[in-house]
């Protein structure tokens, strides 16, 4: 039996129209009277579907539409065109319902009162999502240990350092238990153990309460440690959908061969690319199809103490797609 | 009803929280409240003086009377809704707003009236302080003042949804800067807050009469001060009623199209 999935798009669109004009005051007094307007194709034609309780990396550089999607998701934004629909919901008619069942957490934008404790702000939200006061607690109190935010809660959310203030961020976004969650960029500018802890707590999230859950984020360890499957975007069109394995293997051309040799003295050029090479230790970049064969010719021709085959880091799988995807 | 309620229980506690943190701000913005009605009431006095005792009906010490109530009634109508409102818009902050499943505009309101729970005592004791010095004609009765009270929630209810509608104008224009200054001009003119406005021009009381500014402040004060007959109070009542209906029928239909719009073109 299929199951309905949490999350549809089919033909997504959205095109803002812009005024623009060049720099200098000839130009200034020239769009008082007519202003240029460009179309910006923010997204163009997307479509997919998550199933329930799926956790998605949703991945694409700067400007790529992601923010323009998660927005047109979360009920933000209206389509140009095309079918949207969230928990069976239209989300740009903003459903009462709907709204109490989704978040969106932006980690550039906060949503807690500045000036007050976090803890103050979640019980305004326990008013604005009129959440039953033992649901409410019995939550927060899993928040609090799974977050770690006992110490944070009494200080007033200015004196929260970004990291403190991210995690009290989701805390708030979540005390409603939404069933599907959007991250945009939730572990931007936080050191490694905070980006660590914040991605712990969203596989935890997404296992104990079935949340579909669609992220984004320029940290590919992020997506690495959450997310089976992504979806790549560029300048709104969807360059790929499927598992991160597949990427890789769809959009890599290379392979790594790593050896291990006595020393650096012998030249390996003519077996590929030298990458680097320190005590022994040799990196050499090979064309896929070649893989097989050169480890082969290595092994027979030189003293090899060790020999691995890596897929190259995602980061560079990543922005050789990107790179694809704007030629 | 009771979740309503719960929220703005818990928005005027946030308010009021936020508002103490910034006792300096507070401070600046009292003055600023007192001396306005304070300058026109020294500038109205001494020209009743000058000219024999009595412009458009007021003396000296019926000035004091209407100054220092207007001070009271227009610290509990006055909003700051535009000046919010600029700042979502250009910060981007209102889709947070709207991500909430609740009518924004509870939130501003609870946030406004959590303002004047910590500024009124301050207020008052303003009040009773300028009532010392410059001797004030107040006529109070018990009637009057069942009646002020009504027409006090009205003149906020009132207020609050126009000013609220206007301030969606922050959704159309990025320099709604403008606007919100020819709103506080025409609220200054023709809610009686530059004069009590049978000072002003018969022609300027009439257009006061059409507009809502006037039922929004110098409508409960001079209803206060006994200065207005049976009827005028019974059409100030019917105006404020008017008023409000007009008001949240415009608020609703502003407000979808605006969120409409903000939907179009993006936070």
């Amino acid at each position: 039996m299929d199951i309905a999935p949490a999350i549809r798009l089919r033909d997504l669109k959205k095109t803002y129209v812009v005024s623009e004009r060049e720099s200098g005051l000839r130009a200034a007094l020239a769009s008082l009277i007519h202003r240029r307007k460009t179309e910006v194709r923010a997204v163009d034609g997307i479509t997919f579907d998550l199933a329930p309780g799926e956790i998605v990396g949703f991945l694409g550089p700067n400007g790529a539409g992601k923010t323009t999607t998660l927005k047109m998701l979360s009920g933000l934004l209206h389509p140009t065109s095309g079918e949207v629909s969230v928990l069976s919901y239209v989300p740009w008619k903003r459903d009462r319902a709907f709204l109490r069942q989704i978040t969106l957490v932006m980690g550039q934008r906060n949503q807690l009162v500045w000036d007050i404790p976090a803890a103050d702000s979640f019980e305004l939200n326990r008013a604005i999502y009129r959440i039953p006061p033992a649901d409410y607690r019995s939550t927060l109190d899993e928040l609090i240990a799974l977050l770690e935010l006992e110490p944070l809660l009494a200080k007033p959310v200015r004196n929260l350092s970004l990291g403190e203030r991210m995690k009290c961020e989701i805390a708030a976004a979540l005390l409603h238990r939404p069933g599907v969650v959007f991250l945009d960029e939730p572990t931007i500018g936080l050191d490694v153990t905070m980006q660590r802890r914040i991605r712990t707590f969203i596989a935890e999230y997404n296992r104990r309460t079935g949340a579909t859950v669609l992220l984004t984020s320029h940290y590919m360890a992020d997506v690495e440690a959450l997310c089976k499957r992504v979806i790549v975007i560029h300048h709104g069109k969807l360059l790929f959908d499927g598992e991160l394995a597949d990427l890789v293997q769809r959009f890599t051309a290379h392979k790594t061969i790593v050896v291990q040799l006595k020393d650096c003295a012998a030249d390996l050029r003519a077996y590929g690319e030298v990458v680097s090479c320190e005590d022994g230790r040799l990196t050499l970049r090979v064309p896929k199809a070649e893989t097989a064969r050169v480890t082969e010719q290595i092994l027979a021709e030189l003293p090899v103490i060790d020999l691995t085959v890596e897929d190259p880091p995602i980061e560079e799988v990543i922005e050789h797609v990107f790179a694809r995807g704007a030629a | 009803m009771r979740g309503l309620a719960d929220l703005y229980l818990q928005q005027l506690k946030t308010g009021v929280a936020s508002m103490l943190q910034y006792r300096a701000t507070l401070l600046i913005w009292l003055i600023g409240n007192i001396l306005e009605p304070l300058i026109y009431l020294v500038v109205w006095s001494t020209v009743s003086r000058s000219i024999g005792g009595s412009v458009g009906g007021y003396g000296a010490r019926d000035f004091a009377a209407y100054y220092i109530v207007l001070m009271l009634v227009n610290q509990v109508s006055f909003t700051w809704v535009m000046y919010e409102f600029d700042y979502r818009i250009r910060e981007g902050a209102f889709s947070a707003v709207l991500l909430h499943p609740v009518h924004p505009i509870h939130a501003d309101i609870a946030e406004n009236l959590s303002s004047k729970v910590v500024s009124l005592p301050f207020i008052v004791a303003a009040a009773a302080g300028l009532t010392a010095v410059f001797h004030p004609a107040f006529k109070l009765t018990l009637g009057m003042v069942a009646a002020f009270v009504p027409a006090l929630a009205l003149a906020f209810l009132v207020r609050f949804l126009v000013d609220w509608t206007v301030a969606l104008a922050a959704f159309w224009t990025t320099r709604v800067t403008a606007i919100n200054q020819i709103h506080f001009m025409a609220v200054l003119f023709f809610s009686g807050q530059i004069a009590p406005l049978t000072v002003l021009p018969r022609p300027l009381q009439v257009v006061a009469t059409v507009l809502p500014f006037r039922w929004t402040v110098g409508f409960p004060v001079e209803l206060v001060l006994g200065r207005l007959t049976r009827a005028q109070v019974l059409t100030g009542f019917a105006a404020q009623g008017a008023w409000l209906l007009a008001a949240a029928l415009l608020l609703k239909f502003a407000w979808r199209v605006s969120v409409k719009k903000y939907s179009a073109v993006g936070a």
